[in-house]
């Protein structure tokens, strides 16, 4: 009878079975509908009229270069992005100096604002009319409408990525390790790389991913710096839309397709790199439960 | 390694932590620096780490002036409140962390052995290859004191060692820490606000109020003639009183107090749970509260004036709430109130 009992009473924590199973079943459908079903149809539309059709899109010279610069654009981006966040963030969390509060404010900036406006902004600093335009036409330096400045405008917009990740974590640590490590004579590059960074790895990955989707992915900021020169300086992304204009509906969606696959091996990537990492000599995840060893002292 | 503080001055932003402070460790030496939280004794012992930097006044480790040279250079080993333990790193590779980064080469046989003498040291033998997260608070602490040992360090700093761990590890731990001391003879310096711990650990215990020290001395002499009411107050439980001398004799709360080294004018007399007599004496009381504990009777008594004093009895002390009795104040430490 306790049994019973013990079977019709609600949870102690949490809610009744009915509200628990609707609120399960309302996210699995708005999932399916909002996230997955788009993705599916990509795939299903780019290879509507058979692989053939799609593979000589995907073959097409303009297609080809631009993936080809939106690969380059985020091989330049999300490294320097990656040690610009590692940089900032280790300065926000283990310094103290003027202008750290403004600095936090600074590497936000790109969240609030919209890319298009950054890239208007890349416009006038290294435009013909802009600031360092006509220095720059007079030494041959192309920034502008070429691959320089799509990589700005992406470094602009992702900025903060990193950074953003590794600074919640690196306050939480606080500077206990790394003063431990130099009190045990550890120079400031060793305490980096075997203190520091060890502990911040998963954070960074994550944030270097986020990075890399949104540098492949970024339009508004680079479609202005970038002219949209088919076959010189459009990436996947610009290239999508121009092929959609043409009425190409296949070839819109097999490039689409081709971004898709790239975002997909970004994150199949990080997922392999976190469970490689988290097998290796069984190390535990920093962020695991701790497990209380019995007290063994006399 | 002797170590000597000259007018060592430190401030944070506009608030200032340490004033003009002035010690000297001798070689060896096991010092306690006690006080409550804010008192400035951990910036004192970063300075002395070279984690902090002093805003004036001089540092010598022997006779080398030390306030300069950064921490990395500087040779001490540093126990942190919550160990510091790198997580993603095993006990031995925490303990073998000084010795590999160190400017003195050392051979991968050097280094394991030294881990398994260290490990040995500290009671560990066979953890080794655990991880930080793995084991208990107290090993986590002995793991870091082996971390530090591990680079002969002249100086060992400790910066409330035992705070974060339960009363029996933290007597045991107390009493352990002591014998290797004894056995290494290293200078060892440590923090703590727990005057328990000063007294029962250290040769000399250093008592600091807002950045100054204000007593130092063998746990006997600050015992036995603390100079202040902050210090009486702060080793222990005592009960203040306060009343007019005259010729050796305090008058308080209806009764009487010996004060004999006193002048006469308005004192105040700090009294601790040993030092009254029940049933003696002229100073009235009624109990107001029993709390029984294992070794003996703790008294609450309420005096004439309200003050409430607390008084130690033995075990088999027949007493309860309600009774009236006269008290007698055995010994005390009286100070005369400016």
């Amino acid at each position: 009878m306790s049994k019973y009992l013990r079977k019709a009473k609600p949870p102690r924590v949490g809610d009744a079975p009915a509200v628990r199973r609707s609120l399960i079943a309302f996210v699995l459908l708005v999932g399916a509908v909002l996230i997955l079903a788009p993705l599916v149809v990509i795939f299903v539309q780019a290879f509507s009229q058979g692989f053939s059709t799609f593979a000589r899109t995907i073959a097409q010279p303009d297609t080809r270069h631009a993936i080809f610069m939106t690969v380059a654009t985020a091989l330049i981006a999300v490294p320097i992005n990656t040690a610009f966040g590692i940089a900032a963030a280790w300065a926000i969390t283990k310094f103290d100096f003027p202008g750290k509060r403004l600095l936090t404010v600074v590497i936000e900036i790109p969240f609030s604002i919209s890319p298009i406006v950054a890239g208007v902004a890349y416009l006038f600093v290294y435009g013909l009319q802009g600031v360092f335009g006509p220095a720059l036409q007079a030494a041959d330096i192309k920034i502008l409408f070429a691959l320089p400045g799509i990589v700005l405008a992406s470094m602009f917009v992702t900025a903060p990525f990193v950074a953003r990740e590794l600074i919640p974590l690196m306050q939480a640590q606080g500077r206990d390790l790394e003063e431990a490590a130099t009190s045990l004579g550890a120079s400031g590059w060793r305490t980096f790389f075997s203190v520091t960074l060890p502990n911040i790895r998963w954070a960074m990955l994550y944030g270097v991913v986020l990075c890399n989707a949104r540098v492949m992915g970024e339009f508004g900021a680079v479609s202005v710096v970038s002219g949209n020169i088919r076959g010189q300086t459009n990436t996947l992304p610009l290239h999508v839309e121009l092929l959609y204009h043409d009425y190409q509906t296949v070839g819109a969606f097999a490039a689409a397709s081709i971004l898709t696959a790239l975002a997909l091996v970004t994150i199949v990537a990080k997922v392999i790199l976190e469970h490689q990492g988290a097998g290796r000599a069984g190390r535990p995840m920093l962020a695991g439960p701790a497990v209380e060893a019995k007290e063994t002292h006399q | 390694m002797k170590i000597t503080l000259d007018t060592v001055v430190k401030t944070f932003d506009t608030f200032r932590a340490v004033h003009g402070v002035s010690l000297e460790i001798e070689s060896g030496e096991l010092i306690a620096l006690l006080g409550p939280s804010g008192s400035g004794k951990t910036t004192i012992l970063r300075m002395v780490a070279g984690l902090e930097y002093a805003d004036s006044g001089s540092i010598l480790f022997g006779d080398k002036d030390a306030t300069d040279i950064p921490v990395r250079d500087r040779g001490v080993g540093f126990v942190f409140q919550h160990y510091a333990l790198f997580p993603h790193m095993t006990v031995a590779e925490n303990i073998a962390f000084g010795m590999k980064v160190s400017k003195r080469k050392r051979s991968r046989e050097e280094i394991a052995t030294r881990v398994t003498e260290l490990l040995a040291l500290v009671r560990l033998e066979g953890l080794g290859d655990r991880f930080p997260t793995q084991i208990s608070g107290g090993q986590r602490q002995r793991v870091a004191l082996a971390r530090a040992l591990a680079v002969d360090p002249r100086v060992l700093l400790l910066d409330e060692p035992f705070g974060a761990l339960d009363a029996n590890v933290r007597r045991d731990l107390r009493r352990w820490l002591r014998e290797i001391h004894d056995q290494l003879g290293i200078t060892t310096l440590f923090v703590t606000h727990d005057q328990e711990e000063a007294l029962d650990l250290a040769d000399r215990v250093v008592i600091l109020e807002q950045g100054r020290i204000v007593q130092e001395g063998t746990p006997e002499e600050v015992c036995r003639r603390p100079n202040s009411p902050f210090v009486t107050k702060f080793l222990g439980d005592a009960h203040r009183l306060v009343g007019p001398v005259t010729s050796g004799s305090a008058r308080v709360a209806g009764g009487t107090v010996a004060v004999p080294s006193l002048p006469d004018g308005q004192a105040e007399i700090f009294v601790r749970p040993a030092d009254l007599s029940w049933g003696e004496g002229d100073i009235p009381a009624e109990v107001t509260r029993v709390i029984d504990r294992p070794d003996g009777r703790r008294v609450v008594v309420r005096l004439e004036d309200g003050t409430t004093l607390e008084l130690d009895m033995p075990p088999e002390t027949r007493i309860e709430k309600g009774d009236r009795q006269t008290l007698r104040v055995r010994r005390a430490h009286a100070f005369p109130l400016a």
